[in-house]
């Protein structure tokens, strides 16, 4: 096989694992490991330039003519150590950690009745409800914010964290519904049938066979939940007015940029601080980060 | 109770179907019914209640009323809102296109045997995990008229003389939004195409070389094809959320400079919100239906073709 592919086309580019013995090195260099190289650089550069902003000292953000602009010659924490004592961001913080964890369990709960009630007990018109809550998942929240603001003051929950916890759910629940009900899916049916014939009821069914095999189902669906809900920004900028209920998106763009002073090693402080709970999440969680990304696009 | 009644269904009717699906009726609802609520009450309603905003002049601390298409009226007479539409879809159609090309290239090198496989794939997620405000603050900094790291990495290369004003003039901005939305949209696109291209049976490959089949003739009747149910999704996706975008112009431009980057999104926030008009924001939000809904078939059926031709169902 390997004579005749050579002789086919010696100079075959190669796109799988199977057949990656038919290139060269030289050639691997320039089409697979060069483009590789540029696209993690772009993708990665802005984190990189967050992390080093943050940690110079003021003098050497403007300066690229005395000091390497790509490292911090004498890097200090003076920045982060504004952001924490000294602005409301630890608030923010825990804002934004009460607001997603909220709703992350709120839509979980929610989702995963919906999914069972869908994906297996089939009432009549379940494939129907299916097909809304996939079209529910489409809507997006740049059309829905104007009218949600009007109920949120009319609820009277305006400017308060439940003005988020109770709208969040709204992109949540529709994405974890999906999500579940592709697990739910892939559990055999036989299960059930065992434990409905030694007289199990449905719930029974539910909390002792499902839910257990779930699991992993249901981590994506919370990993991804509370990711999204943290990284939410319409509603939160729409439906929050005091400083100390903003979240940490909204308060590092609206009060930590003054007039025309930027301070931008705090606002970078601030970004890198905002991301990394998420990236923490992600770093221990990568394959049930890819796994409910690949699968919600799939099913 | 419930689960007393169940349990006697269950029991007596696993063999015999019609009362099972009384009940199935009823616990389908039953378990629909916080999920249902929800929804209703924080999407469907307030669906309904933006068409309808849309059509009175409410405004901020002011109940409105009716007045009939006047908003739209004023819509179609208001240059910068046709405008808006155009950079809207300027916006989409160039980063959808950017994303799904240099996506779809990312995804075949991913796919290639590298060393360090599991954490490349891992890293070249995060600019799609990250906040995408926190990550636009970053590149506002990046971008930035005086002490951009840019134009000073290219004034030392010498490539250029003066510092790039990125986000100062119309069509600079314009790319540059553009550039940083294909740079938040890549990672998506890549790894869920990858996760397309890892279901390709390498065996369709290597049958397809010993048919004396270029790597192009292989990639094109053999890679895409298997893909394109996939990639019909995912741009739908893709295209969604990019007209719908909001987050990074905000940050990075709100709409300036002369309104060159101002989305269908920012518009109708930027009119109903600051500027108090909720009836002539919630307008824009549902001027925004049709073209999305465009948008959405175009990219959905469009790509979806190859599917549909075989007869196969939507997913």
């Amino acid at each position: 096989m390997t004579s005749s592919a050579r002789s086919a086309n010696p100079a075959v580019a190669d796109d799988t694992v199977g057949m990656s013995y038919l290139n060269r090195t030289p050639q691997r260099l320039l089409t697979v490991y060069l483009p590789l190289g540029i696209f993690v650089i772009v993708l990665l550069f802005p984190f990189y330039w967050m992390t080093i902003t943050a940690l110079k000292p003021n003098a050497e953000l403007n300066n690229f003519r005395d000091y390497n602009p790509f490292w911090p010659s004498s890097p200090t924490l003076q920045n982060i150590k504004y952001l924490l004592f000294e602005t409301s961001y630890p608030g923010w913080l825990v804002n934004t950690m009460v607001v997603a964890i909220g709703s992350t369990i709120l839509s979980l709960a929610a989702s995963v009745f919906a999914a069972y009630a869908i994906e297996r007990v089939r009432f009549p018109g379940s494939r129907w409800t299916g097909l809304a809550i996939f079209l529910a998942y489409l809507v997006p929240p740049s059309i829905l914010f104007i009218p949600l603001a009007v109920m949120i003051f009319k609820f009277g929950i305006y400017d308060s964290k439940l003005a988020l916890i109770f709208t969040y759910p709204t992109f949540l629940i529709p994405f974890c519904t999906w999500l579940l009900m592709g697990y739910f899916r892939s559990i055999p049916y036989e299960l059930e049938e065992c434990a409905l014939v030694d007289g199990a009821s449905r719930w029974q069914i539910l909390t002792r066979i499902m839910l257990p095999l779930a699991v992993p189902g249901l981590i994506s669906a919370g990993i991804f939940a509370f990711t999204l809900s943290w990284n939410e920004f319409i509603y939160a900028l729409t439906f929050i007015q005091s400083s100390e209920n903003k979240t940490v998106p909204v308060g590092v763009l609206t009060e930590l940029v003054r007039g025309d002073v930027y301070e931008w090693g705090a606002l970078m402080a601030g970004a890198l601080l905002g991301s990394l709970p998420v990236v923490l999440l992600y770093s221990f969680f990568v394959d049930y980060y890819v796994s409910s990304m690949t699968g919600a696009v799939k099913e | 109770m419930v689960d007393a009644a169940l349990t006697r269904a269950g029991a007596t009717t696993a063999s015999a179907r019609t009362p099972l699906m009384q009940n199935k009726l009823f616990l389908g609802l039953l378990f629909m019914l916080p999920a249902a609520l929800f929804l209703l009450v924080f999407l469907s309603y307030p669906l309904g209640l933006g068409v309808w905003l849309g059509f009175t002049d409410t405004r901020i601390g002011r109940a409105g009323i009716f007045v009939g298409l006047e908003n739209y009226q004023l819509l179609w007479d208001d240059s910068i809102f046709w405008l808006s539409v155009f950079n809207t879809i300027l916006y989409t159609v160039v980063a959808s296109i950017l994303k799904f090309a240099l996506g779809l290239w990312l995804a075949l090198l991913l796919n290639e045997h590298l060393p360090f496989k599991a954490f490349i794939r891992a890293i070249v997620l995060l600019p799609w995990v990250v906040p995408t405000v926190l990550s636009a603050i970053a590149f506002w900094w990046i971008y930035d008229a005086q002490f951009s790291i840019l134009s000073w990495a290219l004034m030392k290369i010498g490539l250029i003389d003066s510092p790039i004003n990125f986000l100062g003039s119309p069509n600079n901005a314009r790319a540059t939004v553009i550039f940083t939305n294909v740079w938040r949209g890549i990672p998506f696109v890549a790894i869920t195409l990858l996760a397309g291209l890892q279901t390709i049976s390498p065996s369709l490959h290597e049958a397809a070389t010993l048919d004396g089949a270029t790597s192009w003739q292989r990639f094109r009747f053999i890679t895409l094809p298997m893909l394109s149910p996939l990639i019909a999704v995912v741009m739908t996706f893709s295209v969604l959320f990019t007209f719908t975008d909001f987050q990074l112009i905000y940050v990075l431009t709100r709409g300036g400079p002369l309104n060159a980057t101002h989305l269908m999104a920012t518009l109708s926030f930027q009119r109903a919100i600051p500027g108090g008009q909720l009836g002539e924001g919630a307008a824009i939000a549902v001027a925004m239906v049709p073209f999305l809904l465009a948008a959405i078939l175009f990219s959905y059926f469009g790509l979806q073709r190859r599917r549909w031709q075989q007869g196969g169902t939507d997913a």
